[in-house]
């Protein structure tokens, strides 16, 4: 039955009907209506950030590690564009997310009133979908669609703005949460025919392999398990985008590593060389793909996307199955039980052998010292020593990511939250608040960068205020890493400006929080506080001093293909002119 | 096979896109080809069905045939969007336009003006001893050229539709 009540206590009321626990936000004006709502209620518990960008990487962070949707609360104007970077981040991702923004009273909407923006306008392109409320009556109904389009198909972020006397004005609520949306109903099932012809590709093929994304994490742990399966029962090679790790464990014997710009030797070679690729919930991004008329010249490429838009996008497949990655792999997994199969035997043996021959390339070695930490060894010490506890692991944009990607693995789903798509530095921090809010027991670090943690640096308040005790293990060379490594490689060692020539005293500003600073620059030291770290009970800042010029390989240049890949112990001259021409309006 | 050729021709296509008939779904639609960088040749847009507030919007575009998939099926994605059909690839539709053409003239160039309009079947809906309004309608191709006869006689002013387009048959679209 419906009931009368303001606007925003119709807010208040749908989150609770949609199961909401924890909203990141951060008040002001045209939001004071919702907020004091939020104050007269305990049910859903508020998460105070520094920022508003820092809101909704938090939200991420909440969202992919829990599958959940993750909500913003801000206000209009400078609120919501400093929202944007995240809501962004969050659509390139297909992250879940539902951003309430304030704005100002209908009646000065585009009057340049204060704190006034056209957030609608703003957010239409980076956005799945968004909203202007001008009838309270609709504000239920709004907020429910919203929470369904924000999870349906392939997720993403979807912006409510709602002006303040909307939020004032009595209305109707009405309980919309199982509604849906008229006319948005994504294609689940995958069509049966197409994957008979799958099937019969994949039992006829001599060279396989299984190419993941971030599509099987989105589609849930189900998705996971069957892909378990569905690579058990085949034997096939399986590797993964960035996005997609955790969906299939590292440690198994079938797992080749991360593909792509510094993906594996292994995982790489065998998508150049294969004869059926099965894509299963990746969008072949250009940091896979490489050069695109070099891409897997010979194999006939099969593509599961939930997203009909991704089909035929960048590369041409053969055969495409539009559905939720579970729902196809259940089918999948069925026909290939029933069917009375007689896979290629001896040409999958050949085809294992040769994927043994690239991993003796063992294409993620680096020369270790004892003098000083090589990052990548940082990177090693700090999985073995949480590898056994419950840890989530986040982390910012740069060198420090595919270091992270590289040597950290992960056997689960969920347990890994980067910024994949959009590549936003200062991700990582906040996200990690959002994981720790989620999980509170857990061990959530943020594998960082000392430039990329200066951007949401302030979310360390955050974190002291809520009890939240992240762990952020800066990996410092005092460089932008990863531009410097590309100013090395495209622009003859001019650093222009990725020298960062005033670096804070990470140990002082943790304490300065109210945190806990540490800092090592001895690698026999290094996992004595490794352990300080894991053990403090507090939001932890830790500066670990690296090796400042280690570039991150293997690397694929820009502008070349899969099978031309750069290693650690390429000459300087072969750095110098890896990339071609061609290569250097690539990014 | 796996190569996106780059070497198709570049023509014009006719997209006709159902659409929820809300705030902002034009600025959807529209957004996709200017966040490209994309021409728009021709745009109308209009309620189709009061009752289930469903909108029709017709695009003339330019471009290959493998950018058309894409922004199709870009455009499809939208959650206000029903349906895309890219009406170039039918070889029947139907294409429609109306104009009104403004002539301004005396003596002979206004006797030539109207008997061009009769010639193309347009109408005369507003006249004085000094001026004309034609009213014409057809494709685009018909409309243009009578366009440019009337640039010698005293065309003052154009105001253009854009095309909108059916396909023939039954088959509803």
């Amino acid at each position: 039955m419906a009931r009368t009540l303001s606007g925003a206590e119709i807010v208040l009321r749908t989150l609770g009907d949609q199961g909401v626990e924890h909203i990141f936000g951060y008040p002001g004006g045209a939001v004071l209506p919702i907020y004091d709502a939020l104050f007269q209620q305990n049910k859903i518990n508020h998460i105070l950030v520094r920022h508003e960008q820092g809101a909704t990487h938090a939200a991420e962070g909440y969202a992919r590690s829990t599958g959940k949707v993750g909500v913003v609360l801000v206000t209009s104007g400078p609120g919501a564009t400093n929202a944007v970077t995240g809501i962004a981040d969050a659509l390139l991702d297909s992250i879940p997310l539902v951003v309430i923004t304030g704005q100002v009273g209908t009646a000065l909407i585009g009057s340049d009133a204060f704190q006034e923006a056209d957030v609608v306008g703003i957010t239409r392109p980076c956005s799945k979908h968004n909203y202007l409320v001008r009838d309270v009556n609709d504000l239920a109904r709004i907020l429910h669609e919203a929470f369904y389009i924000a999870r349906s198909g392939r997720p993403g972020p979807v912006v409510v703005d709602i002006p303040k006397d909307v939020q004032f004005n009595l209305g109707k609520y009405a309980n919309f949460s199982n509604t849906g949306h008229r006319t948005y109903r994504p294609k689940m099932q995958g069509d049966k025919d197409k994957i008979k012809q799958a099937i019969a590709l994949m039992v006829a093929a001599k060279k396989p392999v299984f190419y993941t994304g971030g599509g099987v994490i989105n589609s849930g742990q189900k998705a996971s398990n069957l892909l378990r399966q569905l690579v058990e029962a085949t034997g096939f090679p399986i590797t993964s985008t960035l996005m997609g790790l955790g969906a299939f464990p590292a440690s198994d014997k079938r797992w080749l590593g991360m593909l792509g710009m510094h993906g594996t030797y292994e995982a790489n070679m065998a998508m150049h060389d294969c004869d059926v690729m099965i894509n299963i919930g990746a969008r072949f991004d250009d940091r896979i793909t490489g050069r695109l008329d070099a891409f897997s010249p010979d194999s006939k490429k099969i593509h599961i996307d939930i997203d009909p838009s991704s089909i035929n996008k960048t590369i041409q497949v053969d055969l495409p199955i539009v559905g939720d990655v579970a729902h196809v792999l259940e089918e999948m997994l069925e026909q290939w039980k029933t069917a009375k199969l007689k896979q290629e035997k001896e040409a999958l043996a050949g085809w294992w052998t040769e994927i043994e021959g690239w991993r003796k390339r063992k294409s993620l070695a680096y020369t270790n010292a004892s003098d000083k930490i090589m990052p990548q060894y940082a990177i090693e010490r700090l999985f073995a020593l949480t590898r056994e506890r419950d840890t989530y692991i986040t982390t910012e944009v740069g060198q420090h990511q595919m270091w992270a990607a590289q040597y950290f693995h992960f056997d689960r789903p969920n347990r890994w939250m980067t910024s994949g798509g959009l590549g936003t530095m200062g991700y990582g921090l906040p996200a990690a608040l959002g994981v720790q809010v989620a999980h509170p027991k857990a061990l959530v670090i943020d594998i960082a960068g000392d430039a990329s943690v200066q951007m949401t640096m302030q979310e360390m308040s955050s974190a002291v205020q809520h009890n939240l005790p992240i762990k952020i293990f800066i990996l410092n060379n005092e460089y932008m890493g990863m531009v410097r490594q590309w100013q090395e490689l495209l622009h003859e060692e001019r650093y222009s400006h990725s020298y960062t020539a005033a670096l804070p005293d990470f140990v002082k500003l943790a304490e300065a929080y109210g945190g806990h600073g540490i800092r090592c620059s001895d690698p026999a030291e290094l996992d004595n506080k490794i352990m300080e770290m894991i053990e403090s009970p507090l939001p932890v800042i830790f500066d670990c001093r690296v090796e400042k010029l280690a570039n991150c390989f293997p690397m694929i240049p820009s502008g070349n293909a899969h099978n031309e890949m750069l290693f650690a112990d390429a000459s300087k001259d072969d750095i110098g002119s890896a990339i071609g021409e061609a290569g250097k309006t690539g990014v | 096979m796996t190569m996106t050729t780059t070497d198709e021709k570049i023509e014009s296509h006719t997209l006709t896109i159902l659409v929820d008939n809300e705030p902002g779904v034009l600025a959807r639609v529209i957004g996709l080809f200017s966040g490209r960088g994309y021409n728009i040749e021709s745009l109308t847009v209009s309620e189709i069905s009061e009752s289930r507030e469903l909108s029709r919007i017709t695009i003339v575009t330019p471009g290959t045939p493998s950018f058309i998939a894409k922004i199709s099926a870009q455009v499809e994605r939208l959650i206000p969007v029903h349906r895309v059909y890219d009406l170039s690839l039918r070889e029947d539709t139907i294409f429609r336009e109306l104009a009104l053409l403004k002539v301004a003239g005396k003596g002979e160039n206004r006797v030539e003006a109207l008997r061009l309009a009769e010639a193309f079947q347009a109408d005369v809906v507003d006249a004085s001893l000094e001026h004309f309004v034609f009213e014409l309608r057809g494709r685009s191709k018909k409309i243009t050229q009578f366009i440019e006869l009337m640039k010698p006689l005293g065309l003052v002013n154009i105001v253009r539709t854009g095309v909108i387009a059916v396909s023939r048959g039954s088959e509803r679209m």
